[in-house]
């Protein structure tokens, strides 16, 4: 009925003022009465089947595709991981270190999921993993995350925040939105990391058609762009140096001019906004010039654009913007692979190899045997190929030890000795145990998330699941505060967040025994005690319990009626949640 | 092998040697409840603390502190005596002009930032943004440098709801203003969902999923400071300083006086906070940035300044806690002379005002002019941002120049500026 309505509302049109359409026209008046209720019936008809289609078409979905974690049948180890393994192996017999004992593997998993979806596997994501009993399990089931739709979701906003920082800007020009999305696209495209960067710096275009370029309209400010802003962050997150010192000064502590930044500064010069980002050579026959404030003559003074290193890497035509990217991203800078290499370590391991992420040390004159330099090798004799740099970090032997070690014991329960304090820092500092680090915010809500509901949240969830986590994530993460551009820092926790997480609202309707919760959840699943208790620690920690812990909570729930069943899982439910193994990722 | 790495260093501190810091910072809480004596002191003998009323928006010259009227610049606000001599001050703020002999005026500030966020970020912090560095706001400053005192709340407040609020920038975020959106009324998660036996066992598993964990972990943890963190918010749960956050059992004319709304009830609680030893607490009213309707505006908003800012000087200075607390009033920049078309002002940086005294501060004084017709960009006897910063650093016993290590290395100085020798009291 509506499809006819459409199509005599459609097909007549052309016909408007001729004859037909006077004919047409009497007939319809004839009509009159009869469509004055038709159409408008018509049109909320056909609302109404499009908002059924998107509510039930996650259902349909989930129906024809499995939708799960595509694991490939097998995976051979490379070169690179072998060489990182002897690289730390040599590094932990030279300092007399024994390194941890290989970490379980579902502590892996939970690892790996935090890294790569920034949440905690869903219980049937671990009964899955538990039952696969094929070889190289691990490496299958990285190969898939990787290749699910969640890690460019996820990986995507990391990266972004490195690149445009997290503030919403000019919305006008700047959209926030469309530059992730891009990204979030290239990544589950796994296009070439170089490449991506090269369109982020040269592209041309309008920041809605063309989102890389939301790269550059991210600084504007008042309607100027702030060359030195894409400097300062050409500098960073894409060659790991702190350059943007030198903007005001001479470096003190390194070895950065301010006429190198300002050098590089001058590569923006030309490009300007009017319908989009493209770049002027000349205006009114003069050419146009970057010029800086002198802060001592206080006059206007011109910059030539000026790369601060091997300007054989320049190529001799293009735009000043791809001129540089060429630059930037050449197969030899080696800069430019050591710094996504440490960045992805950071983001993967919760701790940059190197602090600050941003600011590494020059590269050795010839890539050297340390770690940023096999991995960044590797990175590019690839293609600069994002996932399999990811791979090689994850299979090799740091990423699998054990956060536990037989060295970080205490004699006593008040007193850390004085040995072993020095030891577990030489432990942390050769990578010999994995390290303990906080879960950044947006990991901490997802993991809180994730742990109320046994099937994972993701595309095919249903709408108002996915409506309610995206209103309580931002709630969540402004009260928690989020850390912008700087989440790769490390920073103490706050009374706030302690606050937050033991008395919010959140994790109070988490914890409480409703339907959309995890206790309720496990209420809903369990057998019996035992059961129960497992589970709670499955959803919140990914792991069983000990059988000394399981008894002490059994013994709580022994001899319970319902209603003070219900409470006591409450209670671990929410102890879970704010227990150390759960707000730090181990 | 030339490569260095730091490891787990932070601000270029080993992880033994943060320990060592952040169990510094966790001594006060062991040592018994002092806050009670504190609570008596009265006088210039307490330490002093800093009340910051932030005007957001940029808060008119012309419309309070600075007005010319009968003047094309002035438009059609009119002044008023007030009870420092030879000073008048706009017609809209005749509570204000009663208490006014308690601080200083200052009318001819500058900054080079227009911009809102900018001017913001310069005004809070004395420093204007720049990339490398994030500065923290003076109250962080405060709240981290001054002198540890048995204070379970926190020592760096912010109440009212400000688009940028102090942040602890390159100190932390421990350092930042502990947020309060709605003063006066009771705080986001303060109450523990459940009670009693509930909360014990809560508490009690916390323990034990600890206590397993730490299992060949213990330096790690130990490192974590979590369990730190969940003793001070439960400490800070059951503390009686949160009662500071109360403002029923003050008299119902004391809360009219301060007026019925959030910012007026905000002033009341900044002057129990530092009661209570508060260091620093930043007080928000929103709503100055008159674009258009410049008067309408500007009338509404005295409404809610005038009593509040009044009462709360008053307040102070009969509860003799005016020669121990700073205070300071201030916005992000002026507004122009000149008014637009929509009957509005714009930004102007250059030549605003703000209120600043106590704490031992000369009061009386009128500092600077500006240009009454409003051709001239320049004020005359320009104070530069930083300055004031200094002057209330120096006034608390911090060096000014003193310099902190930020996280890249670089040392920074609490403030770039030069302290008002005129307002210390010292020329």
């Amino acid at each position: 009925m509506s499809a006819c309505a459409w199509l005599v509302i459609l097909g007549t049109a052309p016909y408007e003022g001729t004859v037909i359409d006077r004919v047409f026209a009497e007939r319809v008046e004839s009509m009159a009465a009869v469509l004055r209720w038709f159409l408008p019936l018509a049109v909320i008809q056909t609302v109404v089947l499009l908002v059924v289609w998107a509510t039930w078409r996650p259902f349909l979905l989930q129906r024809s595709g499995d939708g799960r974690v595509d694991v490939q049948p097998s995976f051979q180890m490379s070169d690179t991981v072998a060489k990182v393994n002897r690289l730390f192996e040599t590094r932990w017999a030279q300092s007399g270190l024994v390194p941890a004992s290989q970490a379980p593997q579902l502590q892996i998993l939970r690892r790996l999921s935090l890294a790569l979806y920034g949440r905690v596997p869903a219980l049937e994501e671990i009964r899955r993993f538990e039952a696969d009993r094929a070889p190289d399990r691990l490496a299958r089931w990285v190969a898939g995350m990787l290749r699910d739709r969640r890690f460019p979701e996820y990986f995507a906003e990391r990266l972004a925040r490195s690149y445009v920082g997290v503030d919403g800007g000019d919305f006008v020009v700047y959209r926030r939105d469309r530059f992730v999305e891009w990204l979030t696209e290239a990544l589950a495209e796994n296009r070439p990391y170089d490449e991506m960067v090269r369109e982020m710096i040269a592209n041309r275009g309008l920041w809605t058609g063309s989102p890389s370029t939301n790269f550059i309209t991210a600084a504007l400010v008042m309607g100027e762009l702030e060359e030195e802003k894409l400097a300062g962050r050409v500098f960073r997150a894409l060659l790991g140096q702190r350059a943007d010192c030198a903007q005001c000064h001479d470096h003190p502590f390194s070895d950065w001019k301010q006429s190198q930044f300002e050098g590089v500064a001058a590569f923006f010069g030309q490009t300007r906004l009017s319908l989009g980002v493209f770049d002027r050579t000349e205006v009114d026959g003069q050419p146009v010039e970057f010029e800086v404030l002198d802060q001592e003559s206080g006059k206007q003074r011109q910059v030539v654009p000026r790369v601060p290193f091997h300007d054989e890497w320049l190529p001799a035509s293009g735009t000043r913007r791809a001129r540089l990217a060429a630059w930037v991203t050449h197969p030899d800078q080696r800069r430019f692979d050591r710094a996504i290499v440490n960045r992805v370590w950071g983001l993967v391991f919760g701790k940059p190899y190197l602090q600050p992420v941003d600011d590494l040390p020059d590269p050795a004159e010839q890539a050297t045997e340390d770690l940023l330099d096999i991995l960044a090798v590797d990175f590019r004799d690839r293609g600069r190929d994002l996932r399999q740099l990811i791979l090689a970090m994850v299979l090799s032997r740091p990423f699998l030890l054990d956060s536990q070690h037989s060295a970080d014991q205490a004699p006593a329960e008040k007193v850390v000795s004085a040995a072993s304090d020095g030891e577990v820092d030489r432990l942390l500092d050769e990578w010999a145990v994995f390290p303990l680090t906080r879960l950044r915010p947006e990991q901490v809500i997802g993991a809180m998330l994730q742990a109320s509901s046994v099937r994972t949240i993701d595309r095919r969830s249903h709408l108002i699941v996915r409506t309610m986590r995206l209103l309580r994530e931002s709630d969540f993460l402004q009260e928690y505060g989020d850390l912008g551009e700087d989440e790769l820092e490390l920073h103490p926790g706050t009374i706030p967040q302690a606050l937050l997480r033991m008395n919010g609202e959140l994790s109070n309707a988490l914890s409480q025994a409703s339907q959309f919760s995890s206790a309720g959840r496990v209420l809903a699943v369990s057998t019996d005690d035992e059961n129960v208790v497992e589970n709670c620690f499955l959803l919140c920690l990914t792991r069983s319990p000990s059988a000394e812990l399981k008894a002490v909570f059994v013994e709580q729930l022994r001899g319970q009626n319902p209603e003070q069943r219900k409470e006591i899982i409450e209670d671990l439910v929410w102890s879970l949640f704010n227990s150390e193994p759960f707000a730090w990722n181990h | 092998m030339t490569e260095t790495h730091s490891g787990l260093t932070v601000a270029g501190r080993s992880r033994r040697n943060l320990l060592g810091t952040l169990a510094g910072g966790c001594l006060p809480f062991a040592l018994p409840p002092l806050w009670g004596k504190q609570r008596q002191q009265r006088g210039a003998q307490r330490p002093t603390s800093l009340i910051l009323v932030w005007l957001a928006g940029g808060a008119s010259q012309l419309e309070s502190w600075d007005p010319h009227p009968g003047t094309a610049a002035g438009g059609e606000t009119q002044a008023i005596p007030t009870r420092i001599p030879d000073l008048l001050i706009s017609d809209l703020y005749p509570q204000v002009a009663e208490q006014i002999d308690a601080l200083s005026v200052i009318r001819s500030l500058v900054s080079s930032e227009g911009d809102h966020e900018r001017a913001t970020y310069f005004v809070k912090t004395g420093y204007r943004p720049v990339p490398a560095l994030k500065h923290p706001a003076v109250g962080a400053t405060l709240a981290r440098m001054l002198p540890e005192d048995a204070v379970a709340i926190p020592r760096h407040i912010s109440l009212g709801n400000s688009p940028w609020p102090a942040r602890g920038g390159f100190l932390g975020p421990a350092s930042a203003a502990f947020k309060v959106y709605a003063p006066g009324r009771s705080i986001p998660n303060m109450r523990a969902p459940v009670r009693g036996a509930r909360q014990d066992r809560r508490l009690e598993n916390l323990q034990i999923l600890s206590r397993e964990f730490r299992q060949g972990r213990q330096g790690q943890v130990a490192a974590t400071q979590h369990q730190e963190m969940v003793a001070r918010a439960l400490r800070m749960m059951d503390s009686e300083q949160l009662q500071a956050f109360e403002i029923k059992e003050e008299s119902r004319g004391l809360r009219d006086r301060y007026g019925d709304t959030d910012f007026g009830r905000g002033c009341l609680v900044a002057r129990r906070l530092v009661e209570r030893g508060v260091r620093a607490v930043e007080v928000t009213l929103g709503g100055f940035d008159s674009h258009v309707n410049n008067f309408a505006v500007h009338r509404e908003r005295a409404g809610v300044l005038d009593p509040a800012f009044a009462t709360l000087i008053g307040d102070l200075r009969d509860r003799d806690l005016l020669d121990s607390t700073l205070v300071l009033c201030i916005g992000e920049f002026g507004r122009t002379p000149s008014i637009n078309p929509l009957e509005g002002r714009d930004h102007w940086p250059t030549g605003f005002s703000c209120l600043v005294g106590g704490g031992g501060l000369r009061a009386g004084l009128v500092i600077g002019q500006t240009d009454p017709e409003g051709k001239q960009k320049q004020p005359r006897d320009p104070i530069h941002v930083p300055d004031l910063y200094a002057t209330l650093l120096q006034r608390l016993g911090l060096d000014p120049r003193h310099e902190v290590v930020s996280p890249i290395g670089r040392p920074i100085r609490l403030s770039e500026g030069e302290p008002i020798a005129r307002l210390l009291g010292t020329s």
